[in-house]
């Protein structure tokens, strides 16, 4: 994962609330076996829309997401994650975001600060007044600032850490494997063990036909 | 010190304690696999050399892509056929058990896991899917992951996790004939809104939750994320073994009686403190609805659409507005006068077999609406051979409505089951977002019950608007533990 410590690219607004995962990409687009080239699905539901604010030239080559209240909320997929960074996102802020959002995010190194709703509406008015700005993302000093407005974020110590190093959480968890292994000796016999696969006979089952 | 049910069962998965900010490494007793999350999970694993720590606490089925007719047939759309080779492959090479379409015990993942008797009190489960709280119904700490989660559990079969608040929710009373479980979570959701759970883990209880059946109560918890939780449970009782026992992967002799032992410890204590407690009365609620675009937008049937000049926060009128004009709603009109043009009954949260059987009940002997087209869809392939056993498609069929092979099906639409745009549906599903069930299409969560009212009048109903004939006791429909998923019988 690439470390990240600063970040400056142009500020889009996006004054929605309750964003959920299949606004971001809808369901269609997650046949893919890949993990990038989501770019094209992102919001794909409003990219139609001429007055979409990613349809708008000063917002297009955006980079920081200043969402409203209750972001990434729905769905786990983690190709809404994907598609916001393969769009060219490296941060999102909102007031609020969905658990299972926040996490995806902090795995594929976007940032998902936190930021007071009050601070969001500041955002807002600078970015819509003077579209095309820039706003600088410090994931040290956990603040943002854009034109005259420097707002503070919230962004936990250990994600923040992970971002900062660009580490693995997989390589991380294995420096402990000695305490997984000693973890699994002691686990009662009656938690479940999927193979060998026990199951009730098999039944043929006769496929249904269209109607008419 | 004194425990909630979640905080036990965390506590009997830490590995290793984090220190200095870092989160909990937690143990996972039980990883389902779909073929939407997975592929660059297996891909993740493939590139850095890594084989699947412990495929034999891992299962893997095809739910999401799978059509739901034709299924003896190459699948025609080409990227869902290549995702559903993909997970084959992946199973073969890393050695995960799967669960293929025209296998008995294909379909919905959170259906296979508890009718394989795999889903148990005191486990962590987790599955790249957000519709994992169902399994908390058990007792279990089950959540939905991403697909990096995925790859780090496949690696590891642990997780780093931060830790939870909790939350009570506690259900008094007994539920009125007609309302159900999902009208109880709709309730829930609708009162502490989609953002209401976010950073908790929600535990039911009261004696509304004690009356469920196991399948009622995976309903509530199958939509605990659509309150933004991180996961919802209920503490085990002997409805719980009793749905278990004798399932093929239950604990036999010693283990059995040396599991029930445990599960009977876990409940919250008495003087557990939680972070949040909430307050329903069951005898109050009557079926649910939603009018708009998330799942937290649902009121009583007997109400009307929201008229949105009439809401004072700015946010909720803005929310409102945009949400009517997606959903070709006026301000005002009785939800009873709006028509539907398809009605599905399927999904994680209300496509079992009691939500079959109370469904079959209602329709018995009648026929669909005009013009309203009925689909259903068993959670999985084995739900599917009990209902025809029982004769509950052939009641399906002449009533009009499409009987269908297992699957997620319309309630995400990522299989040719999907609506037009502009097209309106009661839904016994879980989100109703913009196009989650097909491009423009209009989604009204329901009940299982409302949904075969409504199909019947073709306007949203409840039994109530009907004239059923003879004397048939809705009280049954939930809340009474039915007979388990076919007799046991093992291989």
């Amino acid at each position: 994962m690439e470390k990240f410590t600063t970040h400056t690219g142009v500020g889009v607004p996006l004054r929605r609330g309750n964003v959920d995962t299949d606004q971001i990409i809808p369901a269609v687009y997650l046949k893919r076996v890949t993990r990038t080239g989501f770019e094209d699905a992102l919001f794909a539901a409003w990219r139609g829309d001429p007055s979409f604010v990613l349809n708008q030239d000063a917002y297009k080559a955006g980079s920081v997401l200043v969402a409203g209240p209750d972001f990434g909320t729905g769905s786990s997929r983690e190709h809404a994650v994907w598609a916001l960074k393969d769009y060219g996102f490296r941060v999102v802020l909102a007031s609020r975001f969905a658990d299972i959002f926040r996490g995806n995010s902090g795995k594929q190194g976007l940032v998902a600060g936190i930021v007071a709703q009050e601070d969001i509406e500041l955002l807002w008015k600078v970015l819509e007044t003077k579209p095309g700005t820039e706003v600088t993302v410090d994931l040290e000093a956990r603040t943002v600032h854009a034109d005259d407005v420097t707002v503070p974020f919230q962004i936990d110590d250990y994600t923040r850490w992970r971002l900062m190093e660009g580490l693995d959480d997989i390589g991380l968890t294995l420096q402990h494997e000695d305490d997984i292994t000693a973890f699994e000796a002691q686990r009662a016999s009656w938690r479940p063990k999927t193979l060998p696969a026990k199951h009730l006979p098999s039944v043929p089952i006769e496929p249904a036909r269209p109607v008419g | 010190m004194a425990g909630t049910l979640a905080e036990k069962v965390w506590e009997a998965h830490l590995v290793r304690r984090g220190s200095d900010g870092a989160p909990d490494l937690l143990y996972i007793d039980l990883h389902l696999v779909h073929e939407v999350t997975s592929p660059q999970a297996f891909e993740g694993l493939r590139l850095a050399g890594r084989p699947v720590r412990r495929p034999d606490l891992t299962i893997a089925t095809e739910d999401h892509n799978t059509p739901t007719l034709d299924i003896d047939l190459p699948i025609a759309d080409l990227t869902s056929r290549t995702q559903i080779d993909t997970l084959r492959n992946n199973a073969r090479e890393f050695g995960v058990r799967i669960h293929s379409l025209g296998d008995a015990d294909q379909g919905i993942v959170h259906q296979v896991g508890p009718q394989l008797g795999l889903t148990m009190p005191g486990l962590t489960v987790v599955c790249g899917d957000s519709h994992t709280s169902t399994h908390g119904a058990f007792g279990a700490l089950a959540f939905g992951i991403g697909t990096s989660e995925v790859e780090h559990v496949l690696a590891t079969q642990t997780l780093p996790l931060a830790p939870f608040k909790t939350m009570a929710i506690t259900v008094n009373g007994e539920l009125p004939p007609g309302a159900t479980s999902k009208d109880i979570i709709l309730a829930i959701i609708a009162k502490i809104g989609t953002g209401g759970g976010q950073g908790y883990v929600l535990e039911y209880r009261g004696e509304a939750i004690r009356r469920l059946s196991m399948e009622a109560r995976m309903t509530i918890c199958n939509m605990s994320i659509e309150a933004g939780a991180r996961a919802g449970m209920i503490a085990p009782d002997q409805t719980t073994f009793d749905y278990l026992q004798g399932r093929p992967h239950a604990p036999e002799g010693a283990d059995w009686d040396e599991a029930v032992e445990y599960w009977k410890t876990l409940r919250s204590d008495d003087d557990a403190e939680f972070d949040a407690e909430v307050v329903l009365e069951a005898a109050d609620l009557e079926p649910f609805v939603t009018w708009g675009t998330n799942p937290g937008q649902g009121l009583p049937l007997s109400a009307s659409v929201p008229v949105p000049a009439e809401i004072a926060d700015e946010n909720e009128r803005v929310a409102a507005e945009r949400a009517l004009e997606y959903m070709g709603l006026e301000g005002g009109t009785p939800l009873r006068d709006v028509k539907v043009d398809t009605v599905f009954i399927g999904s994680c949260t209300n496509g079992r077999i009691e939500d079959l059987r109370s469904v079959a009940k209602v329709l018995q002997g009648r026929h669909k609406a005009d013009d309203v087209r009925v689909l259903v869809v068993p959670a999985s392939a084995r739900v599917r051979l009990q209902a025809e056993a029982e004769g509950l498609d052939v009641i399906f069929k002449e009533f009009g409505a499409e009987w269908r092979n297992a699957g997620c099906s319309m309630c995400l639409g990522m299989n040719p089951d999907q609506l037009a745009p502009g097209e309106r549906a009661a839904s016994t599903s879980n989100r109703n977002f913009e196009g989650r069930q097909g491009k423009g299409g209009r989604t009204h969560l329901v009940s299982p019950l409302v949904a075969a009212a409504t199909a019947i009048r073709g306007t949203l109903s409840s039994v109530s608007d009907l004239e059923l004939e003879g004397d048939v006791d809705l009280t049954t429909f939930d809340g009474t533990p039915l007979a388990p998923l076919s007799a046991p019988s093992f291989v």
